[in-house]
């Protein structure tokens, strides 16, 4: 391959010139483009199909939590940073007129505005833990679904979004069972994304959890390692994008929503997710921004 | 400064078994020591010794008994 210069506003200049983003005035918040849309559902339908004989149950849920889950979770423990809480406004008529005032006087208007119920899902996979409350069967669960993740990342990088699409596998069993699971997917997700042309590698990685103490989270994690990143260049050939994760959690989730395995003990759970739009992204980087002149290759796997 | 450790491990360590029937080798993590608790663990050491922890300090091993975290203390407090 010839040298391909990385750059995070290239990038993103691109994406827009060939409407396969469509911006908006907050960063990480763009649309997407029909073409763009198109390869996503594409990848989408080729993980179903390498994965069709693994006998995954199908959950889906709205792109929110309820607030009982979301605080149970522990995620502000580790990323406060990061959530996001839908908040709503609770008050009569006359304040709704003060609302509309501030709003269009450009006033502040936060204060008009109280918590629900619910937080923006912080990933996809978390409803699946209280859903799965209680005794497994003795081979465990696998669950997989596709969901909208919020995290509260601003920036000007097309491949940090504020919102965006999680693909995820789910294992919940028996410790061994779950962290073999996490290295056979580990191997295949890592395969599938080479497959496709796309110089992907993969390594040891931490979450990005929230100060000092986050910065010792961070060095357990990847002392332990629980967490594997897949990582292709996108914007930087130095530090590669994150497509693909797999979070080995041990038994924290089992603990905190109770499920257990048959023999009574607190079941492993890990799950896999692929950042639909960072994989459409290094596909286009890689094999650029027009899909008819990508390799046969490619266009045969995701176009069969 | 042991009696310190340990009574900073009961308060915030979260172990599923009593500290007082643990020797100072004792793996803190086998007793139920988790990552989060040791983080509550790490930021109650360093307001009880006046101390902060380099990040290179900042890792798993460092807080695995009360022997380890004693040396770790001495070393940033130079053992006094």
């Amino acid at each position: 391959m010839t040298d391909v210069e990385y750059s995070s506003e290239s990038l993103y200049d691109e994406l827009v010139r060939h409407k396969l983003i469509l911006p908006v005035s907050e960063p990480g918040a763009f649309g997407r483009g029909a073409v763009f849309e198109d390869v996503l559902e594409r990848f989408g339908d080729l993980v179903t199909r390498i994965s069709k004989n693994d006998g995954a149950e199908r959950m889906q849920f709205p792109p929110i939590l309820d607030r009982k889950t979301f605080e149970k979770s522990e995620f502000l423990d580790s990323f406060p940073h990061l959530a996001g809480t839908v908040f709503s406004f609770k008050g009569t008529e006359a304040e709704a007129k003060e609302l509309q005032a501030k709003v269009k006087a450009g006033e502040n208007w936060e204060d008009t505005q109280s918590m629900t119920g619910v937080a923006l899902a912080p990933a996809a996979c978390y409803p699946v833990y209280p859903a799965c409350a209680g005794t497994v069967p003795d081979e465990g669960r696998l669950v997989y679904m596709q969901n909208w993740v919020f995290r509260h990342e601003p920036s000007p990088e097309p491949t940090r979004m504020q919102s965006f699409r999680c693909r995820e596998f789910i294992r919940i069993g028996k410790p061994e069972a779950v962290f073999e699971w996490r290295n056979a997917w580990h191997k295949r997700g890592l395969e599938l994304l080479l497959s496709l042309g796309l110089p992907a590698t993969s390594d040891v990685a931490a979450d990005p959890f929230f100060g000092r103490g986050g910065r010792m989270l961070a060095a357990n994690q990847k002392d332990q390692k629980l967490k594997f990143e897949v990582l292709v260049p996108v914007i930087s050939k130095e530090n590669p994008t994150a497509v693909c994760s797999f979070n080995y959690h041990q038994d924290h989730f089992g603990k905190i929503f109770g499920i257990y395995t048959p023999d009574g003990e607190l079941a492993h759970t890990a799950c896999l997710g692929f950042g639909m739009e960072r994989v459409v992204m290094a596909l286009f980087k890689t094999h650029g921004f027009v899909p008819a002149e990508w390799p046969k290759y490619v266009r045969d796997l995701l176009w069969p | 400064m042991v009696e310190d450790i340990r009574s900073i491990l009961k308060e915030h360590g979260k172990l599923s078994v009593d500290i007082a029937g643990l020797s100072d080798d004792a793996d803190l993590y086998q007793a139920g020591l988790t990552s989060h608790a040791s983080v509550n663990v790490m930021l109650a050491l360093e307001g009880k010794f006046d101390i902060e922890f380099p990040d290179r300090m900042l890792k798993r091993n460092v807080f695995e008994s009360v022997s380890a975290i004693r040396a770790a203390i001495e070393e940033l407090t130079g053992g006094a």
